[in-house]
């Protein structure tokens, strides 16, 4: 049942938007907007090396967005302008990957494809894989909940619960380079942070609680994903902009909803 | 036994030295009140006993299996997050709806268990603030300036809670606080803090110690020290320079 390719793709793209979805929350919260551009963008670089040494590009782009996650991670607490550290880090990263690419030789490689996913070329293996780290994000997810959610909303109250700040962070920086190399094919390295944001944005004018806020950027992602995937058939539009797109549409429509209703005080 | 001490304990923070050779501790039911200039350590000198910094030298002891209700000073809540009064009180640990409203009846805030966090006013958010601390049924509460923002009316009415929290619950209060004539009052010791312990003991004793008048008293003209001291024509104080220094 998984021979047809639009199949694929759209589970490809629950599962990228499952994952993004209780993580992006955390990034929206947290105000690591930034923190994911970098990450994202370093993957490109990734992918470069991953091509050069013949191993997948999922273990390369993982294994060097993780790396750019931490360096963030280590640094964001020793009192940097961490905005002007991180967009000289995250478009750094993206520029040194390109450079890297040209210098494969004999190699043919669709940038493009990187750049802005493949989602109608999602093969079995390919799915295997997204679904595999989605899971596992989703899991860590649920398992760290109350302790995420407690260290977000403050630090000093989260160590008087016994709950380690800074362990619940590298958790939430491991997710975020496992949701980056997933989502590479589906939506490409620069337009990942779109669909960690996005939902989790668009469903906070709707949200009265953290669980729900979760739950409804999880359904407006999965939304996005097949809505973007029929557009890009019927239009011939790029697919992962088309995903993107509609969670843009849907973002400006919840704005809406949330001005309409009673305030939710 | 104490439910919690230091002993010569100093802390650093990014390179700079917070609190030096503190000996602190605080027994059971009593009411200790922590004064001192902004920058003095007073917040460190609470977190370090909480376990949020670490002692760079000597010790923090804790009671075995203590449970400490903390009421942080500030507590920033992002608008991004959708947070109702009730789903904050089961942070991190899931309560019972019954004991989540008995303790906002008992701070007075029954009303607000179903408004969003950032909705509420200061003293609304004080309140629930300290109803959280109440449901880790605690031996101890330790507050960091519970009545910052709130007007004279309000932080009247919760120094007054928290007194009756104290005389109900047999817990001992650990504050630290700006307002020293409730500091005096209503406190069984005062210790008065400056990168270092300068002076600790009974309020009044405190009240007419040099260290404390250097600290309080003759910059101020009296204004800030306690007035029943004021007629204390002590000579203004020369040999405290351990308290003026940071």
């Amino acid at each position: 049942m998984l021979d047809d390719f639009l199949l694929r793709a759209t589970l490809a793209g629950i599962g990228v938007a499952l994952a993004a979805a209780p993580l992006g929350c955390f990034v929206v919260w947290r105000r690591m907007a930034y923190f994911g551009d970098a990450t994202s963008h370093a993957a490109i670089l990734g992918v470069a090396l991953s091509l050069a040494l013949s191993m997948s590009v999922f273990t390369g782009a993982l294994a060097v967005a993780l790396i750019m996650a931490l360096t963030v991670s280590a640094l964001s607490g020793r009192g940097y302008a961490m905005d002007t550290l991180l967009g000289v880090m995250a478009h750094s990263a993206l520029a040194i990957g390109l450079v890297a690419v040209s210098f494969l030789q004999g190699v043919r490689i669709d940038l493009m494809g990187y750049l802005f996913g493949d989602i109608l070329a999602v093969s079995k293996s390919d799915l295997a894989v997204i679904w595999t780290g989605a899971g596992l994000v989703i899991l860590f997810m649920l398992w760290r909940w109350s302790a995420l959610l407690t260290a977000t909303l403050n630090v000093d109250l989260a160590m008087a619960s016994g709950i380690d700040p800074k362990r619940e962070q590298l958790i939430l920086t491991l997710c975020l380079a496992v949701v980056v190399a997933v989502a590479i094919k589906v939506v490409g390295v620069l337009l990942i942070v779109a669909l960690l944001i996005i939902p989790a944005a668009a469903a906070r004018p709707l949200a009265r609680t953290p669980e729900s806020m979760a739950m409804i950027a999880a359904a407006i992602g999965g939304l996005s994903a097949i809505l973007g995937l029929r557009m890009s058939l019927i239009y011939d539009t790029p697919a992962g902009p088309s995903i993107v797109c509609v969670a843009a549409g849907l973002f400006a429509f919840s704005l809406i909803v949330g001005r309409l209703r009673v305030p939710s005080v | 036994m104490s439910l919690l001490s230091t002993q010569n304990m100093s802390v650093s923070l990014g390179g700079h030295v917070a609190l030096r050779n503190v000996d602190f501790a605080i027994s059971a039911g009593e009411i200790v009140t922590v004064v001192g200039p902004n920058g003095s350590g007073k917040s460190t000198l609470l977190k370090a006993l909480i376990g949020a910094v670490r002692a760079s030298e000597g010790k923090v002891t804790r009671k075995p299996g203590l449970r400490i209700g903390y009421v942080p000073q500030r507590l920033h809540i992002d608008p991004t997050l959708p947070l109702t009064v009730r789903r904050f009180l089961s942070l991190p640990h899931k309560r019972a709806e019954d004991d989540i409203a008995f303790a906002l009846a008992r701070v007075g805030a029954s009303d607000l268990d179903d408004k969003q966090m950032y909705s509420l006013s200061g003293g609304q958010f004080q309140r629930v603030l300290l109803a959280r601390a109440l449901l880790e049924k605690p031996e101890i509460l330790i507050l960091d300036e519970p009545t910052t923002g709130l007007d004279q009316p309000g932080s009247a009415a919760l120094y007054s809670l928290i007194e009756d929290l104290r005389r109900e619950t047999g817990a001992a209060v650990l504050m630290v606080s700006h307002e020293l004539h409730v500091v005096m009052s209503a406190s069984d010791r005062v210790v008065c803090l400056n990168g270092h312990v300068c002076c600790h003991g009974a309020p009044d004793i405190v009240a007419s110690a040099p260290e404390y008048r250097a600290l309080f008293g003759t910059g101020t003209h009296g204004a800030l020290a306690l007035y029943r001291h004021d007629h204390d024509h002590s000579h203004e104080v020369d040999d405290h320079e351990g308290c003026t220094h940071a």
